[in-house]
């Protein structure tokens, strides 16, 4: 035991990381992480649906939705995946100049989407629904603000990587943190998917209507 | 030994932190080992706060038109016993194991994600101290540990709040850990180390982790809607406006009963780890042991409906729910069997350790039986929220989980600080701690069929209840004096000398006997090659080709490590402390305290400590440049 010398230094496995599944930790630990965040997602759109059609006084979906402008956020948001993987691809290119170009591009789209989002509250809320309004304010408001939170989190993410990439922090490959924020920037696009057409298309019946 | 670096430049704000020692140590270390004991130490600091809780609840009880404390004070003393026993102490404590023996079970230096390991105990200790903040701040948590709605909605106290955002603290300390330990069971294990080679103690735990991964978001969804409810106005199981509480029972049970099995899961691996040792034989069926655990653990998300027979969902969800909950029963009782099993003829040695597991393991059994009761309808319907139900959970929670604690203590202490604990006050405290146990919830199943209902602060003499109740208070206090008999132990194993040798006492079967007690920093010299269940059995022992009886092996064999592969060594690397973990898990509380006052500010405030924390993490590279 004496003369073990434990060396805290940069070392050869941390480049090449040997793992039992050959999978890196990181991606396996983002797949648990987003599969934990299906469920997340899944109990909130559970709870939207159970209560769909059971406020008890308006405003109500018909009446507030305008479905051309959030299917016009919508596309911009699901553009943001296709940027994603342009970015990607720059960077598995090591062409760093279209990697930052593209993670801005995402990064803007997103905050479009996000912005999108905050004019689309607040129009709401002008015609009269507010949080507390009925059960329809309170499950939409939820439901679409967590998706907003994880957006604005993901804006946060590829910002940051375009600041580490100008600070030349990222490592000489940097398409793996760059493929880590992806998957949950791609995980984001689909769960909108999802709460768009449930929220938005599918329509609500309204009572007495 | 390991060498330790002292100097530190500045880097960013804070000073890398390069002890390895001393009491600063423990506030950066981001190594496994010392991240369990912190885990074990502030949980069992916990256990001892809810002991005392329900001391209170007992002696309140102990009479008729008991005076000791008011309605208000017994709401909250029994909601933070539950609370504080669930999410303070059996979780954590299984995670103070989890996370010191599975990197040293499947061959690893650390786990996956050191310093995420180091967050998830921190949140977790800010939510513990957040939670009991609150008793000095307008009142603890007074709804029960499932703080139904609309009451939980409409309660004019901060209790139910304090309830929520508690919850959602530890919920994110439970995810990051739990996302952390499943990928280091599936990535890190020992060249050789097939998924069939793991210790039945580490199957449970990624079962385990799994299970938190998949059902804490849902509870964590519904504290947020009850947050909401409570602070912002919206109206997720308010009744006056159309919403309906019993989602939130949904909601809370989805996960409510996977937490059951998060619970009592580990309990069952530590019984299949320590049968084993001190029988002298090998588990009996081994596959049908890792499956059934598998199969708890996928039938536990499909019986959640059994805690809510009486909400009146109808015949149709109860026939169902009563017959997956008779169904679960079925993998349970194949591992009561196959610890039959691994015991029969065997060579047993009735260390403290091993009555433990074995008293375990009968409480479990009859805490089990009156589980079954529960998944028939009609009787459940006379049950419901009586003290039967009491009684069944106690058996099962601290009859099979709590005495599968205390037998994994004195199991792995000697490996985690060199020194064995003292067999005869073991055993005393075994033999205490049985009787106390039997003698306060067992006359439970008596008083809950005699109509005693849960949660009453006090019942009146003219009910006939008293004798029971009485038998249970002084079975509480055993069970006090039982815990108190570990502690002295603990102080006498640790007020005398050293031991010479501690590395393998119990002639044990798994990898983490194989290195030095208690291990080095970087756990095994050289990482070992599996070949084999139980390897380190088989490196100690060999079957005589002639007689078919079990010799030793070759010596030198079993530990593997010889002068050859000195060269080996110099490619440890460990990553360096920290304190950014700590940094971004003190945002925690801080946000926390923001909402439930509306301190906008504070929240702010809260948040960016969080992100300086974690921006100082991802930019620090997780080992020191200048050291090595």
């Amino acid at each position: 035991m004496a003369d073990v010398a434990i060396a805290h230094g940069e070392g050869h496995a941390a480049d090449h990381p040997e793992t039992t599944t050959g999978l890196p930790h990181t991606k396996l630990a983002m797949w648990i992480f987003l599969a934990s965040e299906c469920m997340l997602f899944g109990a909130l759109i559970t709870t939207y649906v159970l209560y769909r059609g059971r406020s008890e006084e308006g405003p109500f979906p018909a009446d507030v939705f305008d479905i051309p402008y959030t299917s016009v956020s919508s596309f911009v948001l699901l553009a943001s995946s296709l940027t994603m993987v342009l970015a990607l691809s720059a960077a598995q290119e090591r062409d760093t100049g279209r990697m930052r170009l593209w993670l801005l591009t995402t990064a803007l789209l997103g905050t479009t989407f996000v912005g999108g989002q905050v004019y689309e509250f607040t129009a709401f809320y002008d015609e009269g629904l507010r949080l507390s309004t009925n059960l329809f304010s309170t499950t939409f408001y939820v439901l679409t603000g967590f998706h907003g939170v994880h957006v604005t989190v993901g804006v946060l993410m590829l910002l940051s990587l375009v600041g580490l990439s100008s600070a030349r922090r990222l490592p000489a490959d940097p398409s793996f943190p760059i493929e880590m924020v992806g998957l949950y920037w791609h995980f984001v696009d689909i769960v909108w998917i999802v709460i768009f057409t449930v929220v938005y298309l599918v329509p609500t019946p309204t009572p007495g209507g | 030994m390991a060498t330790v670096t002292t100097t530190a430049r500045r880097e960013g704000i804070l000073r890398r932190p390069m002890a390895m020692t001393g009491v600063r140590s423990w506030f950066t270390t981001i190594d496994h080992k010392k991240i369990g004991i912190l885990y074990g130490a502030t949980a069992f600091v916990f256990f001892v706060v809810g002991g005392v809780e329900a001391l209170l609840i007992r002696t309140q009880l102990a009479g008729p038109d008991g005076t000791l404390l008011n309605a208000d004070q017994y709401n909250e003393v029994f909601t933070m016993h539950g609370i504080t026993m669930i999410f303070l102490f059996v979780m954590p404590m299984a995670a103070a194991f989890f996370n010191y023996f599975i990197p040293l079970m499947i061959g690893a230096r650390d786990v996956a994600f050191p310093r995420l390991n180091a967050y998830s105990y921190w949140v977790f200790l800010f939510g513990g101290l957040f939670l009991y903040s609150s008793f000095f701040l307008g009142g603890a948590p007074n709804c029960g540990w499932f703080c139904y709605a609309p009451n939980s909605i409409f309660d004019p106290t901060i209790g139910p709040t304090f309830y929520a955002l508690g919850l959602i603290i530890t919920g994110i300390a439970s995810t990051a850990g739990a996302v952390n330990l499943a990928v280091t069971v599936i990535n890190m294990r020992a060249p050789g180390m097939s998924l069939f080679r793991v210790p039945v103690f580490v199957w449970m735990g990624l079962v385990v982790q799994l299970l938190l991964v998949f059902s804490l978001p849902i509870i964590t969804v519904a504290l947020f809607q009850l947050l909401f409810d409570r602070q912002f106005g919206t109206h997720f199981f308010d009744p006056t406006a159309g919403g309906d509480p019993i989602l939130w029972q949904h909601l809370f049970w989805l996960f409510g009963h996977p937490e059951v099995y998060v619970l009592i899961l580990p309990a069952f691996g530590i019984f299949s780890e320590v049968l084993p040792v001190f029988s002298r034989k090998p588990l009996f069926g081994y596959q049908f042991v890792v499956f059934s655990g598998i199969a708890i653990g996928f039938i536990g998300f499909g019986v959640w409906a059994h805690h809510m027979f009486a909400a009146g969902l109808g015949p149709v969800a109860n026939t169902a729910f009563g017959v997956s909950t008779a169904i679960i029963a079925v993998p349970t009782g194949v591992k009561i069997f196959n610890w039959m099993g691994t015991i029969y003829r065997g060579d047993i040695r009735p260390t403290s350790a091993m009555l433990f597991t074995l008293g375990g393991i009968m409480m479990f059994v009859i805490g089990g039986l009156s589980g079954v009761t529960h998944s028939i309808v009609p009787s459940d319907y006379q049950q419901t929220d009586t003290y039967y139900i009491v009684a069944h959970f106690h058996y099962v929670i601290f009859g099979g989980g709590v005495f599968a604690f205390f037998s994994a203590m004195f199991y792995w202490w000697p490996k985690v600080f060199g020194r064995l604990l003292n067999e005869r006050l073991g055993v005393i405290e075994f033999v205490l701690m049985t009787i106390g146990f039997n003698l306060t919830f067992g006359p439970m199943h008596i008083l809950g069929l005699q109509g005693m209902i849960r949660r009453t602060y006090t019942y009146p003499e003219s009910l006939g209840l008293t004798f029971w109740n009485q038998a249970a208070t002084v079975g509480a206090f055993l069970i006090a004096i039982s815990v108190l008999l570990f502690i002295v132990n603990v102080v006498i194993s640790h007020s005398k000398a050293k031991p010479a040798d501690v590395a393998d006492p119990w002639d044990a079967r798994t990898l983490e006997w194989m290195t030095t007690s208690p291990p080095p920093v970087h756990n095994f010299d050289e990482i070992p090659t599996v070949h084999a269940l139980d390897e380190f059995w088989h490196r100690k022992y060999v079957e005589d080709e002639r007689t078919g009886r079990l010799v030793p092996a070759q010596a030198g064999a079993a530990n593997g490590h010889d002068a050859d592969h000195a060269d080996g060594w110099q490619a440890i690397h460990l990553p360096s402390p920290s304190y950014w973990p700590l940094v971004a898990a003190l945002g925690m509380p801080v946000i926390a305290y923001g909402v439930l006052y509306s301190w906008w500010w504070l929240v702010g405030v809260g948040f960016a400590t969080a992100l300086i924390g974690f921006y100082g993490w991802a930019m620090e590279p997780s080992v020191s440049e200048e050291d090595g």
